[in-house]
């Protein structure tokens, strides 16, 4: 199997928090992993510490190593810019920006330096076709994007990020907020995708990690208990704390 | 505790109080307004407007104070919005929670208590005197800049502070740096809070006589250069009045000043607001 990340030995501390215990996981290219878990056991840590978000937190330190096809990211050599653009990430609450539709769009392309109005609107098109947004937001592109619902805005907030044509897309619990049908399109959404992409999704949702991923990470207190094939993890976990929590006697 | 007012009653009267205060506000506002308009607009014509002063300003109109005004407030906005939004960057997204960073918020918040005579008095003092600015446009624009700068320092902060973090996070993500999510995310976003401000230390400026008095002059001709002296609506009003020069010229320059005034806060606020609807989308 191909892997997109490599994690070694991860530890991550936050003052004197202990946050990520010697966590390793390799996350398979082209294919959605699930990170599970209660809350507070290091599933949104980890998933910013692939890119590099938890740089901006004065108190974060980290040992480990983290390889992006091959690369170290930690490396001083590499450029942050350019690994977020290869890393992408949807956030727990939509976060359009105050712009309008298109620019919303645009915007990571912009900051990239694009700036032909025709190549510009063919990506906008297209990155709004592939999240299924397209068909309801054609004729209202210069409308604010603070006016869709909030389904609509996490399906902007992934066309956004598919825009600058990343490698990887990192969802943070990105259906916590929305209703059930807005999940499901999520869901849908994320089953395209993951044709092009490699998703890693933090979810506390068991049926969602059983319905859109192939692999699924457990982690507690800061340690990856179990990981493996979603179906394994679920239908004979090897760890009884596997088991306790898919089956909710905790968390 | 004894209860002796039973709540919904406790709670009528509560209503009550608080329509009477916000009524009363207003009352005060429009009766300060009407009366300096009812005093003024008699002797405001276009001639008044447009044409020089005569005779130190007993008859003729006011139309070089104007443009004074119009000039030092300039100055004094272009001079203090980069320095003040900037400072607002600077403290509510580069510098965390230092003692600089205290010292700049005192510094603001002292600076927007003192006195205006003394600002004057400080204008006089460095951009007059010690700069070699002379009675000027220039040195006037500057004091009144000074002056304006803590208001819009201030409102910049507040504003800034309040857009919700998750865009510049956005932002970041995509792989935009910080000073590009600053001017394309945090910066628009914050710009009505900004342009309030901006339009608050504005005010400031162009109803200033006592930061002028001593730095401007007080010339009766349309200032040519920004290095002429001249004389904004507000010191000529003082000068008109305190002098016993005409009752009624004093009344028709408050009530232009109070026009302008009232029509820049009018015009703003329309933009500001569909700024803000074009941006939220309501």
């Amino acid at each position: 199997m191909e892997y997109r990340i490599e994690v070694e030995n991860l530890n991550v501390h936050f003052d004197e928090l202990h946050i990520l215990k010697d966590v390793s996981l390799k996350i398979p290219k082209n294919a959605v992993t699930s990170l599970i878990g209660p809350s507070g056991c290091g599933k949104s840590t980890f998933i910013r510490t692939l890119n590099r978000m938890n740089d901006m937190i004065s108190t974060f330190k980290m040992e480990g190593t983290v390889l992006l096809d091959g690369k170290d990211i930690y490396d001083p050599k590499i450029d942050v810019v350019d690994l977020r653009k290869k890393v992408g990430m949807v956030f727990q609450k939509p976060n359009p920006f105050p712009k309008s539709i298109f620019d919303n769009v645009a915007y990571g392309l912009r900051v990239h330096g694009v700036n032909d109005k025709d190549v510009l609107e063919q990506k906008v098109e297209e990155s709004l076709k592939s999240a299924a947004l397209w068909d309801e937001v054609k004729n209202i592109l210069d409308k604010s994007a603070m006016g869709l619902s909030g389904g609509q805005q996490q399906r902007l907030c992934i066309a956004r990020t598919i825009a600058v044509e990343p490698e990887v897309i990192l969802m943070d619990e990105p259906c916590s907020a929305l209703d059930p049908i807005s999940t499901t399109k999520i869901e849908d959404l994320i089953h395209k995708l993951k044709n092009d992409f490699t998703i890693i999704i933090v979810t506390h949702n068991m049926q969602q990690a059983t319905r859109v991923s192939k692999h699924t990470a457990f982690f507690l207190h800061g340690e990856i208990v179990e990981s493996g094939l979603t179906e394994k993890i679920f239908i004979e976990p090897e760890d009884k704390r596997t088991e306790d929590y898919i089956t909710g006697r905790f968390g | 505790m004894h209860r002796f007012i039973p709540p919904k009653i406790a709670q009528k009267i509560m209503t009550g109080v608080f329509w009477a205060s916000g009524l009363l506000t207003i009352l005060i506002l429009l009766v300060i307004i009407g009366y300096v308009l009812f005093k003024g607009l008699p002797v405001v014509n276009f001639e008044f407007i447009f044409a020089d002063p005569v005779n130190s300003g007993r008859s003729g109109g006011i139309f070089p104070f104007i443009m004074s005004s119009i000039y030092v407030t300039l100055i004094a906005v272009l001079v203090a919005t980069p320095l003040g939004v900037g400072a607002a960057v600077y403290l509510s997204e580069y510098a965390g929670e230092n003692r600089l960073v205290k010292l700049i918020r005192f510094g603001a918040e002292t600076l927007s208590s003192i006195p205006s005579i003394v600002f004057g008095l400080f204008g006089l003092a460095f951009f007059v005197i010690y700069l070699g600015l002379g009675w000027s446009v220039l040195a006037g624009g500057l004091t009144l800049a000074l002056m304006a700068l803590p208001t819009i320092l201030s409102a910049s902060e507040v504003s800034i502070e309040s857009i919700n973090k998750s865009y510049a996070e956005g932002s970041l993500a995509l792989g935009a740096t910080k000073w590009q999510t600053i001017y394309k995310v945090v910066i628009p976003a914050a710009l009505p809070g900004i342009t309030t401000g901006v339009i608050l230390g504005m005010g400031r400026a162009i109803a200033e006589a006592a930061a002028v008095l001593y730095t401007v002059g007080a010339a009766l001709m349309i200032p040519t250069s920004i290095m002429d002296a001249a004389r904004p609506l507000p010191l000529h009003l003082y000068i008109l009045a305190t002098e016993g020069l005409s009752m009624d010229n004093a009344w028709g320059t408050a009530a232009v000043l109070v026009i302008m005034i009232l029509i820049i806060t009018v015009v703003t606020n329309t933009l500001v607001d569909r700024y803000r609807k074009k941006m939220m989308g309501r």
